[in-house]
């Protein structure tokens, strides 16, 4: 393997996605991304006592967009609202063993869905 | 089911009677063809005449209006670049179709910068040339037009005939970039009236490292390289004998075996054709009749063309895409990230399709292999519609 741009945890997180699908009472969802720029993302969070007990993610994209999206929801379940505010694209790019130079802006894209479903977790909160 | 290639538009393997036809060239008959009053230079000499006259048959040209170069990239740039300087006191003006190869359209900035004015012509929605449009931009000052024959990513091919005969009429110089189809169809540069046109041999089981350039006798055009007096002054620089021989030879196969190759692969292009059409939110590019033997491209709502063909090369397929993604992902950086110029072209909607597929069969391509692929599609598209937001919101979900 590794035979592409992609190293090969990048191409088992494309071929086999962890935690894809959708989590029908979300705390948070978060959605990102520009269809005319090709990839759209989408991170469903399920948050019990201030912690992340799941996370689901649909995505439209290349192969790094894909891959960033499963590994993201694996790094965040269990961690606590603080430590997945701290996660940044540099992580899920390492984790992945490296993305391409001109692929970095997926793994952005997956920090930035993140962040927006947190955010929208907080919106619900404050409002109940 | 072993590989599937169906990327015979990227480039063929060689045909072992042309690495036959190559071999004593490389160690044997290894004079340099310059060395014309030695013992060593006769033979590699007397190869490059045969090949120059094998790639003058194939498009009906003299041996002496065929240029060899490395590559159609080069033949691209020395007959854009060749002819634009050599003709610059006639004017300024030069033309392209907007959906040449890369290596016409990034000649444009390039041109720019000498003083010379480029514009480009449009294509309709099939992927033909735009003659209304082609006619009023051929304005006074303009002394070059550069229209690919066929499009390697839509598959259409031109009517060049019509575009040169118009062109001849206005004294106006005519380049074809012929890669997509000497060597696939019938090419003959006097029925299509061109002044020079790129001829590349990788695409028909021929050697990469050799290409070809046509050269209307008589008409003027400046070498890029300057040095020694290879190619009649045009293109200095040893020989690649090896290569040249071995494209010669694969023009002399193409030639004789392209009657039957074509038939073949017409039909196999319609059935893939066929079988693709019954996908949904699938989108064919380029012209339905016009187009490529055995070429067949589409898009797919929904589906990200890097992703489809990642998927399609893990179950054992080969194929291409324009996709952005896909397109650039060796580059350096992002700035280059946007939707393939072909597809924007023929106005297909950069919002909801990102990438297509070009499937481009071979002379080996069998009826197993077709159905093989068909049966792998729907599986791939499935899965990854499944994985997408978009397409949810398209059922009309939440």
């Amino acid at each position: 393997m590794a035979q592409g741009p992609y190293s090969d945890k990048v191409m088992d997180h494309f071929m086999h996605p962890r935690n894809m699908g959708e989590i029908e009472d979300a705390s948070g969802v978060g959605e990102v991304g520009n269809p005319a720029c090709g990839d759209v993302m989408r991170l469903y969070l399920k948050i019990e006592d201030g912690k992340i007990v799941d996370a689901k993610f649909k995505t439209f994209g290349c192969g790094a967009a894909i891959a960033s999206s499963s590994m993201t929801t694996e790094l965040i379940k269990g961690k606590s609202i603080d430590e997945a505010l701290k996660l940044s694209n540099a992580a899920v790019s390492e984790a992945l063993g490296g993305l391409p130079p001109a692929k970095q802006h997926c793994s952005v894209l997956a920090e930035e869905a993140l962040q927006a479903a947190l955010e929208d977790y907080k919106k619900k909160q404050s409002a109940t | 089911m072993n590989r599937v290639y169906f990327d015979h538009a990227a480039t063929t393997p060689v045909d072992k009677r042309v690495l036959e036809a190559m071999h004593p060239y490389f160690s044997d008959s290894f004079g340099n063809p310059s060395s014309v009053l030695i013992e060593e230079g006769g033979a590699p000499r007397q190869a490059l005449d045969e090949a120059r006259k094998k790639v003058g048959d194939l498009v009906g040209a003299r041996s002496d209006e065929v240029l060899f170069t490395s590559s159609a990239t080069e033949s691209n740039n020395l007959a854009i670049k060749g002819l634009a300087l050599a003709h610059k006191n006639k004017g300024n003006r030069i033309l392209f179709s907007e959906i040449e190869h890369y290596s016409i359209m990034l000649q444009a900035d390039y041109l720019r910068s000498l003083g010379f004015e480029i514009d480009f012509v449009k294509v309709d929605a099939e992927g033909l040339i735009d003659m209304a449009d082609l006619k009023k931009k051929v304005t006074k000052g303009t002394i070059l037009v550069s229209i690919m024959h066929a499009n390697m990513e839509i598959g259409t091919i031109q009517p060049i005939g019509e575009v040169g005969r118009f062109l001849k009429e206005q004294g106006v110089l005519f380049h074809s970039d012929g890669a997509g189809t000497c060597g696939q169809i019938p090419v003959n540069v006097e029925e299509l009236g061109v002044d020079a046109m790129t001829i590349s041999g990788h695409q028909f089981y021929g050697p990469k490292g050799a290409a070809g350039l046509y050269l209307r006798s008589g008409v003027p055009m400046r070498p890029l390289l300057q040095g020694g007096f290879q190619e009649m002054g045009y293109r200095a620089g040893t020989e690649n004998v090896p290569a040249i021989v071995g494209f010669g030879e694969a023009c002399r196969l193409a030639q004789e075996e392209m009657e039957g190759k074509v038939a073949r692969l017409t039909r196999l292009g319609r059935k893939l054709w066929a079988g693709i059409e019954t996908i949904s939110y699938l989108h064919f590019t380029g012209h339905p009749q016009r187009r490529l033997p055995g070429h067949v491209s589409f898009w797919i709502e929904f589906v990200e063309g890097e992703s489809l063909l990642l998927w399609l090369n893990l179950n054992g397929v080969a194929a291409s895409t324009g996709s952005a993604c896909a397109s650039n992902v060796l580059a350096a950086d992002e700035t280059g990230l946007k939707a393939s110029h072909v597809l924007t072209a023929v106005g297909v909607p950069p919002e909801i399709c990102h990438g297509s597929i070009t499937f481009s069969l071979g002379r080996d391509s069998t009826e197993e292999e077709v159905d093989y692929a068909l049966s792998v599609i729907p599986t791939i598209v499935d899965r990854l519609r499944e994985m997408s937001p978009l397409y949810e919101k398209a059922k009309g979900g939440k």
